[in-house]
């Protein structure tokens, strides 16, 4: 028995090479880790980076891409450490959409003006 | 951004075009994920509490940004043109690349070299272990579930995916990195190369030469 993470040496199909540049947000992700894994802090371990991956499941490993992967053990890690608490986070979460959503509206509406 | 990293794949929401503003997420390209306003959330949270700050993030960023596979390619031309710096480095990879003025990291790094005989390839099968430090960051295939699973089983065929094929009297090793210790192949000095001077030299690294996925080019 062996858990999912755990694949040495088993079948899968043709290696796919495929690569992409880094998102902005991806960046930031990776950032925030080191930041917190960094000897000024050490909030948390690469190992409990690891283990909160780990711990998403075989069907959430396989569906998220890396860096959601790494924000979802950070935020969790965050939670059960008390650095920050599952409410806040939602707030904040609900925050950040609306003002992204009106961000977007105002940029939509610049550019309908533009090409009128 | 290290352009051997860009070959013009993109993958959904993941769209880098190198000209946003770094506080803004992708809003040009229409949806956001929930996982970026995640990011987001935590970030204003983590900078509000001030666990970190917003010049931090930013700082380390530009050291992410500023690894890349020159620096690992420097250290190989060094080893190709001067014996004694291969020993120091097959040695100890951090304090070799000290020597150079390469800040590798604290993470130990073990240079694994190629040779007539010997081919050696690295993978991180539990997760992504790789040396960040001295290529940059790891590019997708190899955090991937094919690469991890396969290339401890099948190396030469798997390698042979990526037009790199080992004779069958060359022994391929693959090295499987952990949290604690990283893997750098040091590729063997292609023929025809006596010419060369040391920078010249470096370019012929790449990136996977260093995985051992590929071999330095050819003069």
């Amino acid at each position: 028995m062996r858990r999912h993470h755990d694949m040495g040496g088993l079948d899968a199909g043709p290696v796919v090479q495929n690569e992409h540049d880094f998102a902005p947000w991806e960046k930031r992700v990776d950032a925030v880790l080191r930041l917190l894994s960094g000897p000024e802090r050490r909030l948390i371990t690469v190992d409990e980076l690891r283990r909160g991956i780990e711990d998403l499941g075989p069907g959430a490993y396989d569906e998220m891409s890396y860096y959601e992967r790494w924000i979802a053990s950070i935020t969790n890690n965050l939670i059960e450490k008390g650095v920050l608490n599952i409410d806040e986070l939602g707030l904040k979460m609900a925050d950040v959409e609306a003002r992204w959503d009106a961000d977007r509206a105002a940029k939509n509406e610049t550019q309908n003006e533009g090409v009128k | 951004m290290s352009d051997m990293q860009d070959n013009g794949h993109h993958h959904d929401h993941d769209h880098a075009h190198g000209h946003r503003h770094p506080f803004q997420p992708d809003l040009e390209d229409g949806d956001y994920s929930y996982y970026q306003v995640m990011t987001e959330a935590v970030i204003e949270l983590l900078v509000g509490k001030k666990v970190i700050t917003a010049e931090e993030l930013r700082s380390t960023i530009e050291v992410i940004d500023s690894k890349s596979p020159v620096f690992g390619a420097r250290l190989i031309a060094r080893a190709w043109v001067d014996p004694a710096f291969k020993a120091r480095m097959l040695e100890d990879v951090i304090s070799a690349a000290g020597e150079l003025g390469i800040d590798a990291g604290a993470i130990p790094i073990r240079a694994v070299e190629n040779t007539t005989a010997v081919h050696n390839v690295i993978v991180c099968t539990l997760c992504s272990c790789y040396p960040r430090s001295l290529i940059g960051l790891p590019p997708d295939w190899y955090k991937a579930r094919a690469y991890r699973s396969r290339v401890v089983r099948e190396p030469r065929a798997v390698l042979k995916e990526f037009g790199t094929q080992i004779p069958v009297d060359v022994e391929v090793r693959v090295h499987d990195s952990t949290a604690d210790l990283r893997y750098m192949v040091l590729p063997a000095r292609p023929s025809g190369t006596g010419d060369l001077d040391e920078e010249a030299l470096a370019d012929l690294v790449t990136r996977d030469c260093m995985i051992g996925t590929a071999l330095p080019k050819s003069a």
